[in-house]
């Protein structure tokens, strides 16, 4: 048995390391301010694939993004874990674009890859945690979708079963393939492989290679990176970027605390004391 | 026509709390929309459903009764709500942030082409001017969320496309039923009508929902704990103290990344949202996602090494001081001035 499957990442930036520059002025996020990670619930999504394949050595790994030029390392970093292929979309049109218009250019590209069994990705992303692309993409495609996946139980000739999370518990839900899977952090992603990571290092999109002063690698080279745009995927340009999505961005306020009054307390037993015998008094606690 | 709609969460036959608080909120947005209030119930045995909501203020519910509509799978759900839009063209709806609404939302908005905007801690009717295109967009929903890990709250709006639609977290609005006697009509649509068995094609061969495992949502006093606290054995510490004062104990969700607790304690943009009279607040630094569970706590105490940390600036007393020295004193002043 074999299957094929497309694992949708995205780069993001690491928000835990945010600085004054990294909002432009209409609203967007300035990524080129920000150090660039391969979102973590993505790396789940590429596990289950992996485990898929380890079970199943003939399975192809699909990893496709979305982004500028420099989301081709999510491309390599994926290869250093298992995929076998990597597919950067990229082109000036796609940029802004809000979740729906994120999904409709993924979906061209996934309709071109075509001939696919599992679509993985992981539940939402770290920049704008909106769980949203997963979703979008399965209806763009009329194909089931499974989200909040913890684990695959199960895989069969032309299904799938999986363990979700659902309010307040779990339950175990199988769908015929072609289906969309989105994962969330139950369970890791392996680190690179060695062997890997010495194949793949040289991975470079045809951009890449032309950034360096060097030919694009032939197609048929394990090092090829593909590069599609708007016209490779078929896409028409008015649903895509900034004029595809229906969502604006009105207002963005940067965090400022509004200050109150507070008490001062030092760490010594009166003044500890002294809190505790207050909230016990006005009943604010006991 | 251009109402707003509300879709009903049902589990076991009950609306679920966040569908309830949406309800509170559609309706006083309806009242400044002049428009009615709507509600979408889905699944099987409803019977119950018109008399738990039309209290709320519901103008109309769409009933869709059909045995294959439960345990929720995403296809049929999302057929009907947009088979059923299409013929009402509503101008908003509104969804719970659960894991249900997070999988619906977006079918439903994607089909559609319509906005949506997950997550949203505030929701207020205005004005959008588009000065690319110089045009005006009266009493659009502002759909007010944090993003970006938390740094910035952004305001979102979607001009042109309807419905304008939003989830928001359960436990962010309140509920409060307008009166008993409201008189709202109930249609009972054919629910065959609006979806195919296409759309059955997810099988769920087994399911187990638990009654939540803990009462951090309605308690009174909530000791939380964050990446601060250090350790889980520092963490017992804070359990040690909500257990003297009988608290609940809550975390931020770095203390739940960090595996310091489970992840149904998370309180926040991505957890539970809590409304305690008191919150002691461990080590917990005060990323806006975090406050956006907390900030309607009544009294707020923090404790921190730094006292510059953010969460002060919403405190009432700020305590300076490491988690292993202060939260002793606290157990040990309590249990001699109590009783």
């Amino acid at each position: 048995m074999t299957y094929k499957m497309i694992v949708l990442a995205k780069q993001v930036p690491d928000t835990r390391n945010v600085g004054k520059d990294a909002m432009k002025a209409d609203g967007t996020v300035n990524r080129a301010a920000l150090p660039a990670i391969f979102n973590p619930e993505d790396l789940c999504a590429l596990e289950q694939a992996l485990r898929i394949k380890d079970q199943f050595p003939n399975s192809t790994i699909t990893l496709l993004t979305m982004g500028p030029g420099r989301a081709a390392d999510v491309l390599r970093e994926g290869l250093y874990r298992g995929a076998d292929k990597g597919i950067l979309l990229t082109d000036r049109a796609f940029a802004g674009a809000d979740t729906l218009a994120t999904s409709y250019a993924l979906a061209q590209a996934i309709k071109k890859i075509g001939g696919f069994d599992l679509i993985i990705g992981g539940r939402q992303a770290i920049d704008g945690d909106t769980a949203q692309v997963g979703p979008q993409v399965a209806e763009k495609l009329g194909i089931p979708q499974l989200t909040y996946t913890e684990s695959i139980e199960s895989i069969g000739e032309h299904s799938v079963t999986v363990k979700r999370q659902i309010d307040g518990g779990v339950e175990i839900a199988k769908v015929e393939f072609p289906a969309l899977l989105t994962v969330t952090a139950a369970q890791q992603c392996r680190p690179r492989n060695a062997k890997f990571l010495m194949k793949y290092k040289r991975a470079l999109t045809p951009g890449e290679s032309a950034a360096q002063g060097k030919e694009p690698y032939p197609m048929d080279n394990p090092l090829f990176l593909a590069e599609w745009s708007v016209a490779d995927v078929g896409a028409d340009i008015v649903q895509c970027g900034l004029s595809g999505s229906p969502t604006k961005v009105k207002k963005v306020e940067n965090i400022i605390f509004q200050a109150k009054e507070s008490r001062r307390i030092e760490d010594n037993n009166q003044e500890i004391e002294e809190l505790v015998v207050e909230l016990l008094n006005n009943h604010t606690i006991g | 026509m251009k109402n707003l709609f509300v879709y009903l969460e049902i589990e076991d036959n009950k609306v679920a709390e966040v569908s309830q608080e949406l309800l509170t909120k559609g309706r006083s947005l309806a009242n400044e929309l002049g428009c009615q209030l709507e509600a979408v119930a889905i699944g099987y045995k409803l019977s119950n459903i018109a008399h738990e909501v039309i209290p709320y203020g519901v103008d109309i519910l769409h009933l869709f009764d059909d045995e294959k509509l439960t345990p929720y799978t995403t296809m049929p759900h999302a057929s009907i709500l947009v088979n059923l839009f299409k013929e009402e063209q509503p101008q908003i709806c509104l969804m719970g942030a659960t894991i249900i609404g997070r999988d619906l939302g977006p079918r439903v908005s994607s089909a559609l082409t319509s906005g949506l905007t997950a997550d949203c801690t505030s929701l207020i009717i205005g004005d959008y001017e588009d000065k690319r295109n110089k045009k005006t967009f009266k009493d659009l929903l502002y759909q007010i969320r944090p993003a970006f890990g938390g740094n910035i709250v952004a305001t979102i709006v979607n001009p042109e496309n309807r419905p304008q639609m939003a989830t928001v977290r359960e436990g962010v609005m309140k509920k409060a039923i307008l009166d008993e006697d409201y008189k709202g009509e109930v249609k009972e649509h054919i629910a065959e009508d609006y979806f195919t068995d296409n759309d059955l094609a997810v099988e769920i061969l087994c399911r187990q929902v638990e009654k939540a495992a803990n009462n951090l949502k309605a308690a009174p006093i909530v000791v939380a704990g964050g990446y601060g606290v250090g350790s889980k054995e520092n963490f017992e510490l804070i359990e040690e103290l909500a257990h003297c004062i009988n608290a609940e104990v809550g975390a931020s969700r770095a203390a739940v990344d960090a595996g310091f607790i489970e992840h149904d304690r998370q309180i926040g943009q991505t957890g539970i949202t809590v409304r305690p009279k008191l919150y002691i607040a461990c080590g917990i630094s005060g990323q806006i996602q975090h406050l956006a569970g907390m900030q309607e706590s009544s009294i707020v105490i923090t404790i921190n090494n730094d006292p510059e940390a953010p969460i002060n600036a919403i405190a009432d007393y700020v305590i300076t001081g490491t988690i292993e020295s202060v939260v002793p004193k606290m157990i040990s002043f309590y249990k001699q001035n109590s009783k």
